[in-house]
Formats: structure tokens, sequence, C-alpha cells
């Protein structure tokens, strides 16, 4: 336990990255308001700006949930691969 | 509106407040602690709850009876702009997926119970962690006091303690009782009784918008029809200010301020003291991030939500009314729409919708003395239980302090407050967020930064003018150097970033003393508190190295 474990774990993984670009694109979709700012097509008489920015209230909940699995499953991973290391 | 009490609305209001009065002072005794006299346990009810617990009280806690009321009432009255809420709450969940985890992690490791306690274990600074405590009370106390304006906006529409003909005493009558209520059993039963609370207060709200978002629309001919005498009701020219009321869709000059908004509220939301209480009350780091993944269903009901606005407009509230109280539409149009009965479940809704956020918001502020203000400045040496019923008497305080601003000043005073207290409290995110990843900063730097940012705010929202108010009369004004207009908060965080980074180069260059740094790297990953043998384990791999601190 005295030494400290061997520095092999990459910062830069593949989940590391989805999981970052599933957290960013609610950013640019959302901040990006000329690119929805339009009355049509409307859905069910709601005008587009506003249906619009509810589905991406679903869409980015579904992005975060994907982001929490890949981040949640490196977690273990790594916690398992430290302790082992330790031992 | 006034026309005499509704008598089965206030009946069924008065019933849901009396069922969360007896849980609320049933909660003390709810998972119940062997040492109820610890902060842990009446301020964080003892960091012990789980995914859901967490959730309806994260839910119950961010999602207030002001928010209830307000997000409707800004579509009612302007159109797009007031929908930003709905871009704010999508974008405040990526973000703390980000870094929440890791202020729960260190706060569990180290034994914080308010974000200024890791501000002066991470940076050794009594006085940035002051200033951030200082900036969180000050950001509170307004918000309390507007949920208080929601009660009194459901009160009214119900016909109690409206009447202009009643004195101030009978008038503000029920909203004491209201509040004594509140107080006692945050007083005895602390964090406990809004989680349990929570429960209620959810149900109730889901109950009533998925009702109203079904309802409404068949009543009022569908959404084609809402939406087109929206559109037509934002076109009128208002011979105020000359221009229309609003717009259906945001225009080109007003996206920035559109984007801005959502952004800047989305980065304070969890700077505030009440959000950083209910996240440290839960049991796990897993908890924290899971809860990132379910909160969104609130955000879904705060968008329906928003389109009751339209509503509103569709059927005639508010029509033909020299100045109209927007704040009163959403629970006017329940009153017009729904019987009897089921608008007092509505507003019992609304009701109890203020009284869980009063209640964390008051523990919170409480907390933040007692751990920032009393312990750190005033008795070093403090026990655990001084700790505990300074805590409690000062969630009094803060509570009477916000009546009072209630029923002494003009509500546009607690909504200019209220605006101001968003723009300085994200003034607080560089030192607290900036924290949790790097102690790259200098203390001192993001104290100068933290300055700088309040005073530009408050000036350039002093600034603002409105129709009905020659100052902090909006949230927006012109970008400096951008040319566009966007959300102040947003600039004076720029702002504030940007001494911080000047400054600390500068404050490195010269040596100056930085503070000593209690944490350790592995306590920002921990999953459970640091048991003292671990104390000297090593970081682990995939941490950075700390910092090391300058001078001395």
């Amino acid at each position: 336990m005295s030494e400290p474990p061997p520095k092999s774990q990459p910062v830069i993984t593949t989940s590391r990255v989805v999981a970052a670009v599933c957290l960013i694109l609610p950013f640019v979709a959302t901040l990006w308001v000329s690119s929805y700012a339009r009355p049509t097509p409307a859905f069910i008489g709601i005008p587009f700006f506003y249906w619009y920015q509810m589905a991406w209230v679903v869409i980015s909940t579904g992005l975060t949930s994907i982001a929490y699995v890949l981040i949640r499953r490196e977690e273990r991973a790594r916690r398992a691969e430290d302790s082992e290391g330790a031992a | 509106m006034k026309h005499g009490v509704n008598g089965v609305a206030l009946t069924v209001f008065v019933v849901f407040f009396l069922l969360v009065t007896v849980l609320g002072f049933l909660a003390a005794r709810w998972r119940r602690a062997e040492n109820a006299l610890h902060l842990d346990e009446w301020g964080l009810g003892g960091r012990s709850f789980g995914t859901w617990i967490t959730w309806f009280l994260l839910g119950g806690d961010l999602y207030t009876a002001y928010t209830f009321v307000a997000v409707p009432a800004a579509v009612y009255a302007a159109g797009a702009s007031g929908f930003f809420a709905v871009p704010y709450t999508i974008l405040v969940y990526p973000m703390i997926f980000c870094f929440l985890p890791r202020l729960w992690s260190v706060a569990r490791s180290r034994g914080y119970v308010t974000p200024s306690d890791f501000v002066r274990g991470r940076y050794g600074s009594r006085g940035l962690s002051l200033a951030v405590a200082v900036t969180g009370i000050l950001a509170t106390m307004p918000y309390i006091a507007l949920q208080l304006v929601g009660i009194q906006a459901v009160l009214d529409v119900m016909g109690v303690g409206g009447g202009a003909s009643t004195n101030w005493f009978v008038k503000d009558l029920p909203l004491l009782i209201a509040f004594a209520v509140l107080a006692a059993y945050t007083y005895s039963s602390g964090l406990r009784a809004p989680a349990l609370i929570a429960f209620v207060k959810d149900a109730l709200i889901y109950i009533v918008i998925a009702v109203a978002i079904i309802y409404i629309p068949i009543r009022l001919g569908g959404f084609q029809h809402i939406f087109h005498s929206a559109s037509q009701a934002y076109a009128k020219v208002n011979p105020a200010t000359g221009k229309p009321r609003g717009e259906l869709v945001s225009s080109a000059k007003n996206q920035w301020a559109y984007a801005t908004l959502a952004l800047g509220s989305a980065l304070a939301l969890f700077m505030y003291p009440h959000s950083i209480t209910a996240t440290l009350s839960s049991r796990s780091r897993n908890v924290v991030r899971r809860n990132t993944t379910i909160l969104p269903l609130y955000s879904v009901m705060l968008g329906l939500l928003a389109m009751l606005g339209f509503m509103a407009i569709a059927d005639g509230v508010g029509k033909g009314v020299k100045g109209y109280n927007a704040q009163l539409a959403i629970p006017q149009l329940f009153s017009n729409m729904f019987p009897s009965w089921f608008a007092g479940l509505s507003f019992a809704a609304i009701g109890i919708g203020a009284l869980v956020p009063a209640a964390i918001m008051s523990i919170a502020a409480a907390n933040l003395f007692t751990r920032n203000v009393y312990k750190d400045f005033l008795r070093p040496n403090a026990t655990p239980e001084q700790e505990t019923r300074v805590s409690k008497l000062v969630s009094l305080v803060v509570k009477v302090g916000a009546l009072v601003f209630v029923l002494t000043m003009d509500k546009t005073v607690a909504i200019n407050f209220q605006l101001l207290g968003g723009i300085w409290i994200l003034q607080t995110f560089p030192a607290i967020v900036a924290g949790l990843y790097t102690r790259w900063f200098h203390r001192w730097a993001l104290l100068a930064g933290w300055l700088v940012g309040m005073a530009y705010g408050t000036w350039a929202a002093w600034t603002v003018a409105s129709p009905t108010q020659a100052h902090f009369g909006g949230s927006s004004k012109l970008i400096p150097g951008i040319g566009q207009i966007g959300y102040i908060g947003l600039t004076a965080f720029v702002l504030n970033v940007a001494v911080a980074v000047v400054l600390t180069v500068a404050f490195k260059a010269l040596g100056t003393p930085d503070g000593v740094d209690e944490t350790a790297p592995s306590d920002y990953t921990a999953e459970g508190p640091r048991p003292a043998a671990r104390e000297q384990l090593p970081p682990h791999g995939d941490e950075l190295p700390p910092v090391p601190t300058g001078g001395h």
C-alpha cells in the first residue's frame, strides 16, 4: 500500500470521448438559437421553436444517460485495476 | 378575481396544507439518527438519502413555486423570451454531471457541509470562503421571499387575504400562519421535513400538470388556436413602450440574450447553497450522478408548464386589465378552467411547492452562516451541538427576514433582488468549480475576480430600465465589445474569470503566498468518508498531482 500504483491508465479513452460528445451536444443544440428560431414546421399546432426545445429535453436526457453508463463502467474498471495493482 | 372566497378550493387547499404540516413534524422521527444534534443530521438529513429521495428533494428544491408561477407568467407576458427556462434546465444536467460528483466526494471525504467549507479547505482562505458564504446568503434570502410571493398569488386568486379593504394583519394572516408552521417543522425536523413533504408536493404537481396539459387545450380548442391567439396578443403594440408586447419566436436581436440567459442561469443553479445542500444529503457519489439522468423529468414538466402561459392568453386571462399582474395568470387560469376541488388541488401544489424550497433554502443559508461565519470567525471551537443549535436558530431568523421583506416592501424589490441574486451567485462559480479540478488559481486572484464580477453585475443591473422601473428593469444589457444584448450575469462571469486568470499569473510571478490545500487528489473521486487509516493513501493514477503552493 505504500507505493503509488503505476500510472498506466490513459487519461483519454474511447468511452470518455464518447461521453464528452454526449454532454457537449445539448449545448450546441440549444445555444445555437438561430438554428431553431422559426415557427414551422409546427407539431399539433405547436410552433417549431417550442417543440424542438422540448424534444431536446428528452434527447439530452438520453445522451446524459449514455454518458452515465459509460463513465460508471469505466470508473468501476479503473477501481478494479487500481486494487489489483495495489494488492 | 376577488369575487369572495372559493370555499371548495380553499377546503382542499387547507386539507393538503394540514397533511404536509403533520408530515413535517413526523419527519423528525423518519430515519432518525443516534445523535440528532449534529449538523450532518439536522442540516443534511444524515447524508443518507438514496436515489429517489434525492430526486424528489432536488426536484422540489430546484423547481420552486416561484418557478411554477414565474416561468409561465414570463411566457404569458412576452412569449419566446420566457421560454429560456427550458434550454436552461436542459443544460444544467450535462454540466453538473461533470463537477457535482467531485464536489460530493470531497465534501464527504472531508466532512464539508457547505460550498464555502470546500473553498476554505481547498484554498486555505477564510476570506474567500466568507465571500462565497455571504454571496450565498444574499442570493438565497430574496429567493425565499419569492416563495412567499408564490403563496400570496395563490391565496389572492382563492380570495383569501387579497382584499384591499381589510387591514394588513387580516390580509397577511394566512401567509403568517403558513410561515409559522413552516418555520416550526423546519426547526424541529431539519432537512428531513422538506424531503418528506417533497413527495406530496411533486405528486400533486405531476397530477396537475398532466391534467392541465391535456384538459385545458381541449377546452380552449387545441394548440393551433392557442398559439394563434397568443401570436396576435404578442403582436399588439404596447402604447407605453411603442413596441409589441412580445414575440412567438425569438427574433435575431433577442437570440443572444436568450442563449446567454440559458447558459448563465444553468451555470448559476448549482452554485445556490440550497442546491448544494440537497446534493450533499445524498448517500453516494453514484446517487448524485444518477440523478442527473432522472431530474430532467422535471424539465419536461417545466416546458409543459411554460405552455400554460399561452393558454392563459387564449383564455383571455387579464385581457383588457391595465397593469395586470402576470404572476396571477396561471392561478387564475386554473381557477377559470378547473372545477373548484381540482383548482384547490392545483393551488395546494403551488403552495406546498413554495414550502419545500423555502425550508431547504433557509437550512442552506443557516448552514452557511454557522459554518463559515460563526465557526470560522466567531467561535472556532464550537462543538457539533452548538453548531446545530446556531443553525436551527439562524434558519428561523432567515425566514423571518424573508417574511418582513415580503410584507414591508414592494414585490418588485424581492424580484429585483432575486435577479441580482442570480448574477451574484454566478460569481462564486470560478472559486468552487475550478477548485474541484485545479489548484492553479490563486486565492486572492479568485477573490479579486469575484469582487469585479459582483461590482460589474450590480452596476449593470442597476442601469437597466424598463417601462415600469428606472433601475433593475431586467437582466440583459449590451455586452461590451460584442455589441449584442446578453445576460449581465454571464458578462460579469467572463470578467470575473479574466481577472482571476490575469491576477493568478501576476501573483505567481511575484511569489505571493498561496494558502494551504488540505484536500488530496483522491478525495475528489472518493466513494465515502475518509477513514483515518487511509489518510496517507497515495493519489489515484489518473489524478493530477497537487499544484505546489507558492511562497512560505
